[in-house]
């Protein structure tokens, strides 16, 4: 073996490594997009903070769980799980959120903290505390490769593939369409919209059953991955907050390059910093700080845009 | 002939301060009439106590024989009152199409409704910016956006609060012709403003109001011969 048919060869891994967790970091990016982008538009349109939306996310998926072990499908129990999680944010938006509108952050923290609590008791007594697994049939279990030499988990594919579909579904929803024209306009003067003739809080439920919806296909669509269980949203929810900071309030736009930023970034720091430290300090210091290092490099990415964007990347005019 | 607007004796408050005592106006169907007086004398409030943004807390304002006081804004724009706000509060991040389509409607199915080309006819300026955000347009082609934005959802009234402030002289000339030409369609209006002379040329009668009641009321020829109103109540 020639010392130049190893470099090539390491060269080759190398890309193919940087291909397979860029991939991964797209797909962990679609999931934090689809949670974002409803979270984006409750907060811009109605100024409401609400940290229940990952409630949303964790009941999506019990949802799927439950609906795939009735019907023996995984993609039946999905696609009832949508309207079902829509229909449950539609309840919680009448019954709980309109009264909030007019009321500070502080109290639509408080109160849809207390939510959070509330779904987590609520999935407690309907699905039982062991969590549930959701199994893929078996056509999903597959690999193919995406290049040769590059298999891939079909599954992990068909996430992308379903992510990317809806940031294409919500960009021609929100540009093209007037239901678009009016969530952008409410988003910089509702006031306006309801002088107009448009009933807003009707305009805002819909919007949030659509968000609550996306929060469900997430959710979903994560938890073959992971596994069905309370509290579930809780930590992705953070992550979904640190999205809508850094695209702009209220921008879809900026909901999937923050997303599609903050999933790559994780990823790559995760699976390159270890080595990368490796050749500057000896391998358990490496570790450790590459461990420290990569958990906080999202955060690091956020303070460095809001930084130079106070106002995220794509900030709502008028706000 | 029963009047298309009548607002009688209400009373608002922003908070626990009273701005309109016992204000009252009427418009019947086809005029155009006015609201002057100084600032901070309730004309803004008596056009938002009028649209529901800022409830009038008594009296009545009913509006085709409904009873519209304490309607949400979006029932009352529905039943077909057409506002061009102070400010003109175009939607920055909406092209100057979208601003016009996004609200547009015919409720009371007008033979003829106002459309997209029918304002851009009206506004021809505006054709030129179709595709440009709102956030990129002059103040006049901004008012001209609220006048096309609310005609868009066909009003039987169209309300217009400060529909020249700070426009260029030939802008104004604009606006004011403009609003000649929908008087002449028969369009109701009602228009708050400080140019008299375009006003009294324009509206068929006035009210002068002055700490949120109505002072001083008569048609264009009363006010031109009553200067001391116009020197009192205006300032002019």
């Amino acid at each position: 073996m020639t010392p130049r048919f190893i470099t090539r060869s390491l060269f080759f891994f190398m890309t193919l490594l940087l291909i397979e967790q860029f991939l991964n970091g797209l797909q962990i990016g679609l999931l934090l997009f689809l949670l974002a982008a409803g979270l984006t538009l409750v907060f811009g349109i109605m100024d409401l903070v609400n940290l229940a939306h990952g409630s949303l996310y964790m009941m999506g998926a019990f949802f799927a769980a439950t609906l795939t072990e009735w019907t023996g499908s995984f993609l039946l129990g999905a696609l009832l799980a949508l309207p079902a999680t829509a229909l449950l944010g539609i309840v919680v938006e009448v019954i709980a959120l309109r009264n909030l509108y007019t009321r500070d952050h502080l109290d639509h923290v408080l109160a849809t903290f207390g939510l959070i609590l509330f779904f987590n008791e609520l999935a407690r007594i309907l699905f039982g505390v062991g969590g549930m697994a959701i199994p893929l049939p078996d056509s999903l279990l597959t690999h193919f490769e995406v290049l040769p030499g590059l298999p891939y988990p079909t599954y992990r594919f068909l996430i992308i593939v379903v992510g990317l579909l809806c940031a294409v579904f919500l960009y021609v929803l929100v540009q093209k369409t007037r239901l678009g024209m009016l969530i952008r306009a409410g988003a910089t003067n509702r006031e306006m919209v309801g002088a107009l003739g448009i009933d807003i809080k009707l305009l805002f439920t819909l919007v949030f059953g659509l968000g609550a919806a996306l929060a469900a296909l997430a959710g979903l669509m994560a938890a073959p991955i992971t596994t069905v269980q309370i509290g579930m949203g809780d930590n992705i929810l953070i992550l979904a907050l640190v999205v809508i900071v850094i695209g702009g309030i209220g921008s879809i736009r900026g909901a999937f390059i923050a997303a599609v930023m903050i999933g790559l970034v994780d990823t790559m720091g995760r699976a390159f910093l270890p080595n990368m430290l490796g050749t500057v300090l000896s391998p358990a210091d490496a570790g450790t700080v590459a461990e420290a290092l990569s958990s906080m490099l999202i955060y690091i990415l956020m303070s460095g845009v809001l930084v130079l964007r106070p106002a995220g990347l794509f900030p709502a005019p008028g706000r | 002939m029963a009047s298309l607007l009548d607002v009688e004796n209400i009373n608002t408050f922003y908070g626990r301060s009273q701005v309109l005592f016992g204000m009252s106006l009427c418009i019947n169907p086809g005029e155009v009439v006015t609201l002057m007086g100084r600032n901070g004398m309730g004309k803004t409030t008596t056009i938002r106590s009028i649209m529901g943004l800022t409830p009038a807390a008594t009296g009545h304002i009913r509006f085709r024989d409904a009873d519209i006081r304490g309607l949400p804004a979006y029932r009352v724009a529905k039943i077909g009152v057409g506002l061009v706000p102070e400010g003109r509060q175009i939607f920055p991040n909406l092209s100057v199409r979208e601003n016009l389509i996004a609200t547009a409607a015919n409720r009371r199915h007008a033979e003829q409704p106002w459309t997209y080309e029918r304002v851009i006819e009206l506004f021809p300026r505006l054709a030129e910016r179709a595709s440009n955000m709102g956030n990129q347009l002059s103040g006049g082609e901004q008012q001209m956006l609220a006048i096309g934005r609310a005609l868009m959802t066909n009003p039987h009234l169209l309300i217009l609060d400060e529909a020249t402030e700070g426009l260029a002289p030939l802008i104004r000339q604009e606006i004011w012709f403009c609003l000649e030409r929908l008087k002449q369609a028969g369009q109701s209006i009602l228009v708050v403003d400080k140019n008299v002379d375009a006003l009294t040329r324009l509206a068929d009668r006035h009210y002068v109001i002055e700490k949120g009641r109505v002072v001083w009321e008569g048609d264009s020829n009363a006010l031109l011969a009553a200067p001391e109103i116009q020197r009192r109540y205006l300032g002019i």
